[in-house]
């Protein structure tokens, strides 16, 4: 899956809910509501600019961030090493695995990162033995060993 | 965290938001619907998972790219073994790091231990930014490398069969 990023203008509105929704979310009856009143806006407006963020890519989620692994589940960053002449091959090969989450193309000898989010622990070894199977290129497993620290977001 | 346990109830909920909340007026309620709860059980289980932190948040995650933060530079380094942690624990808090990770070799390929993510709004910021990080670590900075990336090939949520 390639999605299009359409550059779009950002309003101060915009900004504010790409910021503040980086936060969290209310799990509440009418959320959009309770966002819209804590930054001075209204239902419908919030609601508006949410579907344009999220059509345009500009927010490429919007909704629970599940942790794989406390959901019982196996996670993993792996990475190939695949010819130029073959890498859409390739992608369209790995991209079709569901357990791919994330899948970047990245300037190195190994120049195919994804990441695996599978449903059991034993399904991370099995997956990764399949994607060599599948596309014949030999699948790096680097599995994190320590967390040390998680906090991405970016303010606009 | 609790030793909260997935049931048929939260499967079939993390099968109806893996992919995103609907944005309706009661998208709690739009989401039960298609799975036959109420949107109060849908809260009440996604506040469990919260709790238990199986949900990391509920919330928007931007794609960095269309918000100008092009450089994504994975770094990654080759630092002594015995010192991974308190180095690991020294790149993490730098603010430009989002994510940092120790993860195996693969020599004769792969020679790095520690993983940061990098960001900046371009490779420029994000390439004196690493060094910062390599003054840092001086001499336990054995030999380290940039990837940046030049496309995103998929991004979508965890998904559950």
């Amino acid at each position: 899956m390639r999605r299009k990023i359409d550059p779009i203008e950002l309003d101060d509105l915009d900004r504010q809910l790409i910021n503040e929704l980086q936060n969290g979310f209310p799990v509440s009856e009418r959320p959009f509501h309770d966002v819209a009143v804590q930054l001075g806006s209204d239902e419908k407006t919030v609601l508006a600019k949410l579907t344009r963020l999220r059509e345009s890519g500009v927010l490429s989620r919007f909704g629970p961030m599940y942790h794989a692994e406390r959901m019982g589940g196996g996670l993993t960053l792996a990475a190939l090493s695949i010819p130029e002449d073959d890498f859409d091959r390739v992608n369209d090969i790995v991209n079709a695995f569901p357990e791919v989450a994330h899948n970047y193309k990245r300037e190195h000898e190994l120049n195919m990162w994804f990441v695996l989010a599978t449903e059991t622990p034993d399904r991370v070894e099995e997956c990764c033995h399949e994607i060599t199977e599948a596309t014949g290129y030999q699948v790096y497993n680097m599995p994190k060993k320590q967390e040390f620290f998680i906090g991405l977001r970016f303010d606009v | 965290m609790s030793n909260w346990q997935m049931d048929e109830t939260d499967r079939k909920i993390i099968k109806a938001t893996q992919e995103g909340l609907p944005l309706v007026e009661a998208p709690y309620e739009a989401v039960g619907a298609e799975i036959g709860l109420s949107g109060d059980e849908v809260r009440q289980r996604l506040n469990a998972m919260l709790d238990a932190g199986v949900i990391r948040r509920i919330g928007a995650v931007p794609n960095h790219y269309a918000l100008g933060y092009t450089a994504n530079g994975m770094s990654t380094w080759d630092v002594p073994d015995e010192k991974v942690k308190e180095i690991g624990e020294k790149i993490g808090a730098l603010d430009f790091v989002s994510h940092c990770y120790e993860r195996p070799r693969h020599q004769p390929i792969w020679n790095y231990n520690l993983f940061a993510m990098v960001h900046g709004k371009d490779k420029e910021t994000c390439m004196k930014r690493v060094e910062m990080i390599a003054q840092m670590l001086g001499e336990d900075d054995r030999g380290h490398e940039v990837l940046f990336s030049s496309k995103i090939l998929k991004k979508t949520g965890l998904r559950i069969a």
